[in-house]
């Protein structure tokens, strides 16, 4: 007697749950690994997942045992050359003894160290765990991608395809059984005189009335049956109606700096920071919209492609990228409609007369308009022109513009940590 | 499908002759190992129920510890993580079957298997371990088969109303400690009362309000009236020292909560399910190896299965009871594959073709009824008694088995026996002790709880051997114990009735005093 069981189509995550836990019970750990993967890793391949290091004390689970020491007998299988009374060295600590403290190890994966893999998404949840955009809202607007259809009820006409069965036939049911209703009663009560007449004596019958009778039966019967099983009033139809949705629009602009002053190695840091960026907001948010804007001393608006990987260079005035800025936003993004955020990057090296302006720009159009903004000077050095600008600039908007320094690529994530760390709701901005 | 046939023997067509299995197929090798059996050899097995899954739901299967359905903790994640890790990386297969102590009785089978794979399977696992479930005396005394699926149900169920109602953390927390303490949840030597889940269920309300009224009982404050003042004779408590460290905090612990100390049963019962296996191990394996090499070699004799099909089989089986020598950088320990079964074979020939060594080392066995001797020996040992009693010579010889002692007051390792006529005795001894569980845990017990006081818990450690307790490890299981206990516990290790050294919980702030 026995059976046999197809559970292949059955569930296979059963382990989620426990692995999830495992996740969470480690997440100390697993923050780290992403972290340090974060500045470690080629700017191509920034998202894959990563391979996480526990040390196996923070995992082991207790138990009573027995140390080292003691006197221990053992048997064991394929001796070759022993006798009674031979004396052997011991084997060197790790092989054989079973005890639980071996060497650390430094490199790849040693015998105290639990190492396993996040996947793709793992890692980026943890990447951006704790994260948004500041001062995000929501404006009402008509734009074709924010209807939602939703059900509106029953109603008598419509497309074939939403045609709602059930109700159509309770619908059909009733009225079959209103308009039956007085000719089924009647058809009742004149075959019941039908039946009173027939079992009469045949002598004393009434022939005519029978006949009658019986002729209005058959009437009724013919009426009836006249009565369609469904007609087209009885159709019923599933309603939807478009709805409209408030949504938040979004649009970044990514302001970076690549001219002669920018080193490679400067200029990769700023990738750095804008490909973290763009995978925060690609990932956190579906619809938003994101602006590349290269300069040197003069602004250009690329896309993704170029922005990441091209390579071009020249001198520098900071103000050409918020003028262009400003100009996009002028044409595309009304800031009724959109919520507008900047993120800028350059090594502070502006031309002499220009960071004034770059200061008035942002004060008079820039940052009126948007929600947020936040630059980042990479530069080991010390301060110029341009950062001072802006420090008067964070003093009159502390809510709406954020600066920070980068000095070498171990910055890059705890400060744009920082700069997108979720914050305590605040008083809307008066735009 | 197509049917070589062979001129000599047409008359038996072998079942299968490709590769790939059908559901067809199984239940077809599953028939005919049945017939086999009620015709040859009668092993008494439960119904079986043969469950073919993918290697993702084995792995789940896996990192459950063997339990069909689970509650939900985080070390089984981790388990399950690093299985995912090893057999991704190609540095582990997976097992091909896994079978569970049920009624019926459920194996698993992976569908990446060959047919030749399905047909040892089957006969490993659903003639194989099913049989020795169901007439191993541990198993009978310790386990209900047929309940067991139901009250892990139970427990799972149960468990996930406490984390909805107490939090994660603190469900997490309790477990932890309970999964510290799981190998000290079972009574060693008296016979429990088996688990029945609809038993459980229907008095688990009732048990929950006792219980707590017992603790209070005993932790009662409210001076005695005068009589009892006068027969102040001391008593200690508990009476006798406990074994079963996680009974006694369910019945004892003065501060758990009701459903806390539920949990902790939960974890003691489990403990208790898995209990027969962790000490039949070399048997239950060896058991089932025999039985998939017997009756497929019966299906080969009767012109069931072709030839490519035993010599797939025979591939896979020398794997299985391969074992290497100690110093092969293989090596991990006696393979109960190996052992078991040759032990297993060698029953079975000391029954039927005895030799004059035989005759003198198993008198009683020699020239016996081969099936009902291995029956018997299947049914009333455990794997230390069993190599005790079984363990021939011959066994020693092939395995070239020796004894080896380590003292840590020599400075070097001692051969002490090999495998001569001076040794065997010896050598079967040693070799029956490694499979003694209470002598390779340490043995700890509840000595004395110190009911008038501090409420203070003392354990303590018999050594053997002069072994002593792993330090970090022992404190750490220390801590997981006063988050049940909830008041101090101190751990005395004991040798020859002298007390050596001594562990606390909380740690001492200063430890001036040496003792």
């Amino acid at each position: 007697m026995s059976y046999i069981v197809d559970r292949r189509l059955n569930g296979k995550n059963k382990s989620a749950v426990n692995r999830q836990r495992f996740l969470s019970r480690h997440r100390a750990h697993i923050k780290k690994a992403v972290a340090d993967a974060v500045s470690n890793r080629s700017i191509t391949d920034l998202d894959s997942g990563e391979n996480v290091v526990i040390p196996k004390r923070d995992l082991s689970e207790p138990v009573f045992r027995h140390g080292p020491g003691g006197k221990r007998d053992m048997v064991l299988p394929g001796n070759k050359e022993f006798h009674r009374g031979d004396k052997i060295n011991r084997p060197p600590q790790g092989a054989g003894g079973g005890s639980g403290d071996g060497q650390a190890s430094d490199s790849g994966e040693g015998m105290d160290e639990f190492v396993f893999q996040i996947t793709q998404e793992e890692f980026l949840e943890f990447l951006f765990d704790d994260l948004e955009l500041p001062n995000l809202l929501k404006r009402q607007l008509a734009g074709i991608e924010s209807f939602k259809m939703v059900r509106a009820g029953i109603v008598s006409d419509g497309n074939p395809s939403k045609l709602n069965v059930v109700r159509s036939l309770k619908q059909s049911k009733s009225r079959k059984i209103a308009l039956t209703g007085a000719s089924k009663r009647r058809l009742k009560l004149l075959e019941a005189q039908l039946v009173e007449l027939q079992q009469q004596d045949p002598i004393l019958r009434d022939a005519a009335k029978i006949v009658a009778l019986e002729e209005q039966i058959a009437q009724l019967k013919r009426k009836i049956k006249r009565i369609p099983f469904i007609d087209t009033i009885d159709l019923r139809y599933n309603h939807h109606v478009r709805q409209p949705k408030p949504s938040s629009k979004a649009v970044m602009f990514c302001l970076m700096d690549v001219s002669g002053s920018m080193n490679q190695s400067m200029k990769d840091m700023a990738k750095r920071f804008f490909i973290l960026l763009y995978l925060f907001l690609k990932r956190n948010y579906q619809k938003i919209e994101v602006v590349f804007i290269r300069h040197h001393t003069s602004a250009k608006e690329v896309d993704e492609q170029d922005f990441f990987y091209s390579r071009e260079t020249g001198g520098t005035i900071v103000s050409s990228a918020l003028k262009l800025m400003d100009q996009i936003i002028n044409d595309r993004y009304s800031p009724a409609e959109w919520n507008i955020y900047g993120a800028q990057a350059s090594d502070g090296d502006n031309w002499n007369d220009d960071s004034p302006l770059c200061r008035q720009l942002l004060t008079e159009h820039i940052l009126p308009k948007s929600q947020y903004y936040a630059y980042i000077e990479i530069n080991p050095r010390r301060h110029q022109a341009l950062w001072r600008e802006y420090e008067s600039v964070q003093e009159q908007h502390p809510d709406y513009f954020a600066m920070q320094q980068i000095a070498d690529p171990a910055d890059i994530y705890p400060v744009f940590r920082e700069l997108f760390q979720k914050r305590q709701p605040r008083s809307t901005h008066a735009a | 499908m197509k049917i070589k046939t062979n001129p000599v023997i047409d008359f038996i067509k072998p079942l299968s002759t490709e590769s790939e299995w059908t559901f067809e197929l199984l239940t077809t090798y599953e028939q005919a190992l049945q017939q086999i059996n009620d015709q040859h050899y009668q092993l008494d097995v439960y119904p079986n129920q043969i469950e073919v899954i993918s290697a993702e739901q084995m792995m789940d299967a896996y990192s459950s510890v063997g339990m069909p359905v689970g509650y939900n903790h985080w070390s089984f994640g981790k388990h399950f993580v690093s299985v995912d890790k090893s057999y991704k990386r190609g540095q582990m297969g997976l097992a091909y079957e896994i079978v569970i102590n049920s009624n019926p009785c459920i194996a698993y089978l992976m569908e990446e298997n060959t047919m030749t794979m399905q047909a040892l399977v089957i006969a490993h696992a659903c003639f194989g371990h099913n049989s020795f479930f169901k007439s191993n005396y541990l198993f009978q005394t310790w386990t209900d088969a047929g309940s067991i699926i139901d009250y892990l149900v139970f427990a799972k169920n149960y468990i996930q109303q406490c984390e909805e109602r107490y939090g994660l953390e603190e469900v997490e927390m309790l477990l932890d400690a309970c999964h510290a303490l799981m190998n000290y949840g079972v009574d060693r030597y008296k016979r429990p009362s088996p688990i029945s889940a609809a038993e459980e269920k229907r008095r688990q309300k009732e048990r929950e309000e006792y219980l707590q009224t017992q603790v209070n009982e005993l932790w009662r404050t409210i001076p005695k009236s005068s009589n009892s003042a006068t027969k102040n004779t001391k008593k200690r408590f508990p009476e006798e020292p406990q074994e079963n460290l996680l009974y006694f905090i369910e019945k004892n612990a003065p501060l758990l909560e009701p459903w806390q100390r539920e949990v902790v049963r939960i974890v003691r019962k489990i403990a208790q399910y898995f209990y027969p296996q962790r000490q039949t191990q070399v048997m239950n394996e060896g058991w089932a190896t025999f039985w998939h090499y017997t009756l497929l070699n019966h299906l080969y004799d009767e012109h069931y299965v072709t030839d490519g099909f035993m010599l797939e089989f025979l591939q896979y089986h020398t794997g299985v009871i391969h074992q290497p020598s100690f110093d092969h950088p293989y090596y991990n320990g006696i393979n109960p594959y190996a052992l078991g079964f040759a032990m297993m074979t060698d029953l079975r020939r000391i029954c039927s073709q005895p030799t004059a060594e035989d005759k003198l080392w198993f008198p009683d066995m020699a020239g016996s009824d081969w099936l009902a001797t291995m029956k018997f020996a299947m049914q009333s040992f455990k794997d230390e008694s069993f190599i005790q009693q079984f363990l021939s010579p011959k066994i020693m010889r092939d395995f070239h088995l020796f004894h080896l002692q380590d003292d840590d007051t020599s400075k070097q390792m001692e051969v002490g026996h090999i495998h001569d006529d001076t040794g065997y005795r010896i050598l079967r001894e040693k070799l029956s002790n490694q499979y003694n569980l209470s002598m390779n845990e340490p043995n700890i017990q509840v000595y004395e709880i110190n009911v008038s006081g501090d409420r203070s818990m003392v354990l303590r450690h018999t050594q053997h051997n002069r072994r002593p307790l792993e330090d970090q490890q022992c404190q750490a299981v220390l801590k997981h114990l006063h988050y049940l206990w909830k008041f101090d516990v101190h751990l005395e290790t004991l040798y020859q009735d002298e007390v050596v050294k001594t562990y606390h919980c909380p740690e001492p702030l200063l430890s001036t005093e040496a003792d």
